[in-house]
């Protein structure tokens, strides 16, 4: 069976600090909690925003937020 | 400590059938007795015959004892099939659950049988280094059961003890590495599991001791005689500390000789509960599978048996099996209040979500104990609820979230008595037992 | 103007601004450790602005660098850029600048392989930005007569006020820190103190205990 590679976001909770900067570069995966730490969503990153994610991933000041590779088989028919 | 070993509890002809008790003898033994009734540890040499070990906890269907319940082979593999020069097995014997005394009991009475176990999974393994992590250090049984063994050759490694620290989160795996690396008990995040990278960076097995008691066992007997107890889903025995209401029930933080009485019951797994805890009109709930457990309604839960198969429908499972039937008499309320006072006090405090939301979920749980409480209290504690699970480094908030939220249900009439400044409790005393004092200086961690 | 001159007068027109760049980055480095904010800009606007200034200056002392190189009024050879005391012209105050200039690319550098390296060690040198600054200030003050006096002195020591205002801030925070084992109780003390402030009132509350 196929194998795809997709990535996922993971926020590693030790290493955050609550910047925010991660939530500012990529809403569309990433929001603050009313304490300011991020609520990251757990499922793989969509293609279209990969660029974003990478760029997210580097801003962090906290180096905290990480893009994690997962195999999983390719859906099929 | 006045816990019991119960070799006639209740179902006897079913027990004896099974083949219980397993681990638990009567009285304990020296290392001669040990011999002589489970004979010589069966070591399976070297080189061809490692792993062997291995298929057969396989088969056993073995899964860890100290409330993860994770398949044990599963673990030996991933450490057994690591290419690294040094690797080391970990008999977890901190029980940092503070209403479980089974692991305790377990290293008076039958010390030789944990010791088989860590010494077999680590030639199993390929293990370079043995380490015992306990919760009083050194005690007295252990270090004659290490002496006497030393004396017969009987040991392939030497086993270095490491007093756990009495912090909740001390036996978590992560914890307990860094607390064997000589810093503080405190998890760090996961990947990369300790299995892969563990103590110093090296592959590191960690197992409850009464998981490695009963790794003892099936090396001896095999994984058919360990089957013959238990479900097919779920196989085996395991032990269980039970508070009833009956026990006299002085809990929280008293003196030793009032703690609150508990019995350790060696039970097959797939028992009906009701056969571990009373379900008579003296109990108002129980709690299954410790402080990061569930409460069970009554009379819904009566049917419920000790495996996970039939808990899951109540979101609950044994967990380490810490069982409770809460007495009538007592607060439900206050006493899940307290607890939850001592969870989040034992938080790490490194994850922003787990810092901020337990000690806050803690502090509405028990303003609704209290005498009357804001209309807000009930939303916003279920708001923090959500707020921190899955979002820690290990499942601290998880548990906690787990133990609340079945107390709010259970407990739900009891909070409708308090907004009305009443409570149903006749019997003002604690009775879930907890440790003394909050963590307060980096110290307390190591 | 002969065109070693041009090559002094750029040398030393780069230098200045390489030292009113650093020390927005080193500002901006603080602001970004203390989550900060720029009015009216987004967060990551403090971090992109912090990256690419020291971008820019690394640029300018880059230049400033090899047009001193290339001026031929006095020797001064391209390792002496960063090997210290490796001058004969002003031995002392080139080697400082040698010095700073070693420890900004020790920092550039592993800042560019942030993502691929152990984070512990990345904050370690990135904190060598502490000593770096001042050495360059030092350099910059011992070697430019231009900063010596009038208002370019003015502006040298505006810059130097600058930076120990932001530091003492930071080393503020610092000692302000709650220690780990702490960090609960004083959640706990917090949360009661906004309840009682706040008691009857539906309230998010915003205070957490900063880490």
């Amino acid at each position: 069976m196929a194998q795809i590679t997709t990535e996922t976001l993971r926020v590693n909770p030790i290493d955050c600090t609550g910047h925010g900067v991660c939530a500012e570069l990529l809403p569309e995966l990433i929001s603050v909690d009313e304490w300011g730490y991020p609520i990251v969503d757990p499922r793989p990153v969509p293609p279209t925003l990969d660029r974003e994610a990478r760029r997210a991933v580097a801003a962090c000041p906290a180096l905290a937020l990480k893009l994690m590779r997962t195999e999983a088989p390719a859906r099929s028919r | 400590m006045t816990t019991t070993v119960s070799e006639s509890a209740p179902g006897g002809a079913a027990r004896q059938a099974a083949g219980l008790p397993r681990l638990l003898s009567a009285i304990p033994e020296d290392l001669r007795g040990h011999l002589a009734r489970y004979g010589a540890t069966p070591y399976r040499g070297h080189g061809v015959q490692t792993g062997v070990l291995i298929g057969d906890i396989e088969a056993s269907g073995l899964t860890g004892r100290g409330g993860a319940a994770f398949p044990v082979y599963r673990k030996m593999a991933v450490v057994a099939r690591a290419r690294a020069g040094r690797k080391v097995v970990v008999a977890n014997g901190s029980e940092s659950e503070p209403a479980s005394r089974k692991d305790e009991l377990l290293l008076r009475l039958a010390p030789n049988l944990v010791l088989d176990g860590l010494q077999l999974a680590a030639e199993a393994v390929g293990a370079t280094e043995a380490h015992l992590y306990l919760h009083y250090g050194p005690t007295p049984e252990i270090l004659r059961a290490l002496a006497e063994r030393a004396s017969r050759g009987l040991d392939g490694l030497n086993v270095t003890i490491t007093q756990a620290p009495p912090r909740f989160l001390a036996g978590q795996e992560t914890a307990l590495v860094n607390r064997l690396n000589g810093g503080p008990a405190l998890p760090t995040f996961q990947p990369p599991r300790v299995s892969e990278r563990g103590l110093g960076g090296a592959p590191t097995l960690v197992q409850n001791v009464e998981t490695l008691a009963h790794l003892a066992l099936i090396a001896r007997y095999g994984p058919r005689w360990f089957r013959a107890a238990g479900t097919d889903a779920e196989p085996g025995s395991m032990l269980t500390t039970v508070y009833q209401p009956d026990g006299g029930g002085s809990g929280g933080s008293s003196p030793p000789s009032q703690q609150s009485k508990c019995r350790v019951v060696e039970a097959e797994i797939g028992a009906p509960l009701r056969t571990l805890l009373s379900s008579g009109a003296e109990t108002q709930a129980w709690l299954v599978g410790g402080y990061h457990g569930t409460w069970l309604p009554m009379p819904q839960a009566t049917g419920l048996t000790l495996a996970n198969d039939t808990l899951k429908r109540f979101e609950a499972s044994v967990g380490a099996g810490v069982l409770v039937a809460l007495p009538a008499d007592r607060c439900g309320l206050t006493e899940a209040a307290r607890v939850t006072g001592y969870l989040a006090a034992e938080s790490a405090g490194q994850c922003g979500p787990c810092l901020n939301g337990l000690p806050r979920i803690a502090a509405g749980l028990a303003e609704l104990a209290g005498p009357g409480h804001r209309k807000q209290t009930r939303a916003d504690v279920e708001r923090w609820a959500g707020l921190v699970t899955g979002r820690g480094a290990c499942n601290h908030p998880d548990g906690t979230v787990r133990f609340v939220r079945s107390a709010l249900t259970v407990f739900a009439p009891e909070i409708s008595l308090h907004a009305r400044g009443q409570c149903s409790a006749t019997n003002r005393k604690p009775f879930l037992p907890l440790p003394d004092g909050m963590p307060t200086s980096e110290d307390d961690w190591t | 103007m002969s065109g070693s001159t041009a090559f002094w007068y750029a040398s030393r027109a780069t230098g200045i601004v390489a030292l009113l760049l650093l020390t927005a980055v080193l500002v901006l480095g603080i602001l970004v450790n203390r989550q900060g904010r720029l009015p009216g800009l987004p967060r990551f606007a403090v971090t992109d602005l912090h990256k690419n200034l020291s971008l820019l200056a690394v640029a300018f002392i880059a230049v400033h660098v090899f047009t001193a190189v290339l001026d031929t009024y006095v020797h001064i050879s391209l390792l002496s850029a960063v090997i210290p005391f490796a001058s004969g012209y002003e031995r002392l105050w080139l080697g400082l600048g040698a010095i700073s200039l070693d420890l900004m690319i020790a920092m550039i550098v592993t800042s560019l392989l942030r993502g691929r390296m152990n984070r512990i060690l990345w904050r370690a040198i990135h904190l060598l930005a502490y000593a770096s600054w001042p050495i360059a200030f030092a350099h910059s003050i011992g070697s430019s007569k231009d900063l010596q006096h009038g208002w370019m002195l003015d502006m040298a020591v505006g810059c130097a006020l600058i930076v120990a205002a932001a530091a003492t801030w930071r080393l503020a925070h610092a000692a302000r820190q709650v220690p780990r084992a702490g960090r609960v109780a004083a959640v706990f003390a917090q949360h009661t103190a906004m309840s009682s402030r706040s008691s009857g009132q539906s309230r998010r509350s915003r205070e957490t205990v900063s880490r």
